[in-house]
């Protein structure tokens, strides 16, 4: 059934319906709604909903969950991320799932509660320490905030690692009609959580390795999974690519804007097209080289000082691609991105 | 000591513990898997390690168990316990770990009378990264990071965990115990098994306070390690019963209101 929700609670709404029972969080703007839609929802279907006493408690309240098999999660914004930090790197070591959702604001620092893309490195570069990643998607509607919230516990399972969902302020606000996904993903294999050795043998959920080569190995181990899903998991998607001299690069909310801008730009008669990379990590590069294929111009278009135009310059070495950002809590409007285009075009598309 | 000192609890594996000779840690592992024997609740126990001397105590008892960031063992077992409330949940903390950079998920597991049950090792100094100043230092203590003894003026006084978490309303059990001699080994072993009690009733948080000792990071013999716990620890960190949600209405009074100078006695 069609109905019309914002996006946070539209993340909650899936989260619970994708078999989360468990949510640990702590307030902070703009990811707040969600987890008062869930202080409300999750009750009623038997579900747990904790308010801890700080970030850093209910990323280790998750990691507690998530190893004794729950289907767990947590929500926060630029400066909760970054206390969850130290257990996001705990999680990624002992291989447990769960969902992280980042309703980005800007920063540094304080910054701002208006919404942002800056947190775009932390979240695509594992974000606290050790050689670790872990996927991140970007929604680019409510419809989307559901969908990439069952996706993130289907792979959170089938690959044992903690999920981001990166979006932001304008997102988290957003009103849009959605339908739910039915079925939730399938519980993945559990045959490592910690929940009493009843009738087999004991289990340990650590990170610690003090022999080096056994944590070698560990790192080798955790590569290949890395490697896995940057083989199978990219998510990606372009619009009016074909015949596209421009190809504009961006994710999330400033795809939504850029998209407006395509459909003004094509109906003055400019070959603009849209690539929107839905897995910012792994990035979604081949199906951008495919894209850019023929295209004589790209320009990236970010909520910050260009964080995401690094992958896409990875992904295209050689070429040359243009890069338009805002920052501080500004929204990119359409008319900037057609303006920026039209400069490109000017210049002659090269 | 117990009376069976030399046979190994079922609970516990026959790998040889990595602590120094005369640690207390040791000690306190076998009461703890002892209390897990005694109460047959090993194929439903998770326990939980923390970072410290005592964060390899997974290679010694034979059950499931988690390993936590330093200082979140009880977030950590938080988790567990609301994930899994049947099962007995515990962690096993060392003072750096529990009262310094652990010390907001200690009072909230505590405040909010989280079921699970809190085996802290107070044993005065970061044992595992060299004896460095922990938040139980003693005033004057000599530590590497006080080498002049801990001045008060400068670093602050010394937390005593048990009386302060005795001033919330969600522990069910708090109780400070000391291993330095047999006498108070065999009571630490009654109040931790009271305290997994407490937890196997419902009743809610329930810690033990182990006063211990580290005669490597002290520059001690064992025995005048065990001297030094009575004679300095004790005298700062009274022992005794400080909540007994299980104690007769009457004497829960006497225990909450007990004078700090002669600490009443779990009974
Ligand atoms: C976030 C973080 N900071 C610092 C450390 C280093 N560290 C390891 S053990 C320890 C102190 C542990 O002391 P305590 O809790 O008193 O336990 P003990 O070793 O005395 O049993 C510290 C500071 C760490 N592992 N993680
Ligand atoms: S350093 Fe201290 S606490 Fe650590 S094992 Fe040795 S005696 Fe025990």
């Amino acid at each position: 059934m069609r109905q019309m929700m914002k996006g946070n609670e539209a993340i909650a709404e899936a989260a619970m319906r994708a078999g989360c029972r468990f949510f640990f969080g702590y307030p902070i703007t703009p990811q707040t709604e969600l987890m008062e839609y869930l202080a409300r929802r999750l009750p009623e279907v038997g579900g747990t909903f904790l308010q801890a006493e700080s970030e850093v408690a209910a990323i280790n309240m998750v990691y507690g969950a998530a190893g004794a098999g729950g289907r767990v999660m947590t929500s926060s914004s630029g400066p909760g991320i970054c206390l969850k930090q130290e257990g996001i790197s705990f999680l990624a070591s002992a291989e447990l799932p769960c969902l992280i959702v980042n309703v980005m604001r800007g920063g540094p620092g304080l910054g701002t509660i208006q919404p942002s893309q800056g947190d775009y490195f932390q979240a695509t570069r594992g974000g606290g320490n050790g050689d670790y990643y872990l996927p991140v998607l970007s929604p680019s509607s409510v419809q989307e905030m559901a969908d990439l919230a069952y996706k993130a516990f289907e792979l959170a399972e089938r690959y044992r690692t903690p999920v981001m969902l990166l979006t932001d302020g304008v997102m988290g606000q957003m009103m849009e009609p959605l339908d739910f996904p039915d079925s939730p993903p399938v519980p993945g294999e559990k045959s490592w959580i910690t929940d009493g050795c009843k009738n087999r043998s004991r289990r340990l959920v650590k990170t610690l390795y003090l022999d080096p080569a056994d944590l070698e190995a560990h790192n080798r181990h955790l590569q290949e999974k890395f490697e896995q899903l940057r083989a199978s998991e990219t998510m990606s998607e372009t619009y009016a690519a074909d015949g596209a001299e421009l190809l504009i690069v961006a994710f999330g909310i400033c795809a939504r804007v850029a998209r407006t801008a395509v459909d003004n730009l094509r109906a003055e008669g400019f070959p603009v097209g849209l690539f929107r990379p839905i897995s910012l990590w792994p990035f979604p590069a081949a199906s951008l080289q495919n894209a850019a294929e023929g295209v004589k111009s790209l320009l990236a278009v970010e909520l910050n000082a260009g964080q995401m135009v690094e992958d896409v310059r990875m992904a295209l070495p050689g070429r040359k691609v243009d890069f338009y950002g805002r920052m501080g809590g500004v929204v990119i409007s359409a008319t900037e991105i057609e303006a920026e285009a039209r400069k490109v075009f000017a210049g002659g598309v090269s | 000591m117990s009376r069976n000192a030399f046979v190994r609890p079922a609970c516990m594996t026959s790998a040889r513990t990595h602590y120094c000779p005369g640690c207390g840690h040791g000690i306190a592992h076998r009461l703890v898997a002892e209390t897990i024997d005694e109460l047959e609740i090993r194929e439903r126990t998770v326990g939980v390690a923390a970072v410290g001397c005592s964060i390899l105590i997974y290679n010694y008892f034979d059950i499931d168990m988690q390993e936590a960031a330093h200082g979140r063992a009880p977030a950590v077992a938080t988790g567990i316990k609301r994930v899994l409330p049947d099962r007995i949940v515990f962690t096993y903390q060392g003072d750096g770990d529990l009262a310094s950079i652990g010390l907001a998920e200690i009072v909230h597991a505590a405040a909010r009378g989280e079921n699970i049950t809190v085996v802290f090792v107070n044993n005065a100094n970061y044992g595992m990264t060299g004896g460095q100043m922990a938040p139980t230092t003693l005033p004057g203590q000599k530590t590497t990071t006080t080498p002049r003894g801990r001045n008060v003026h400068l670093a602050g006084h010394p937390l005593r965990m048990a009386e302060l978490l005795a001033t919330l309303d969600g522990p069910s059990y708090l109780a400070r115990v000391s291993l330095h001699n047999p006498v108070e080994v065999a009571r630490a072993k009654k109040s931790i098994r009271k305290a997994f009690q407490c937890q196997l009733l419902g009743m809610g948080f329930s810690m033990v306070e182990v006063l211990s000792s580290c005669p490597n990071n002290w520059g001690m013999e064992p025995a005048k390690a065990l001297e030094w716990v009575e004679k300095n620890m004790v005298p700062y960190y009274p022992l005794g019963v400080f909540r007994d949600a299980m104690a007769p209405a009457s004497s829960r009074e006497v225990t909450e209101n007990r004078d700090e100078s002669s600490p009443k006695r779990e009974g």
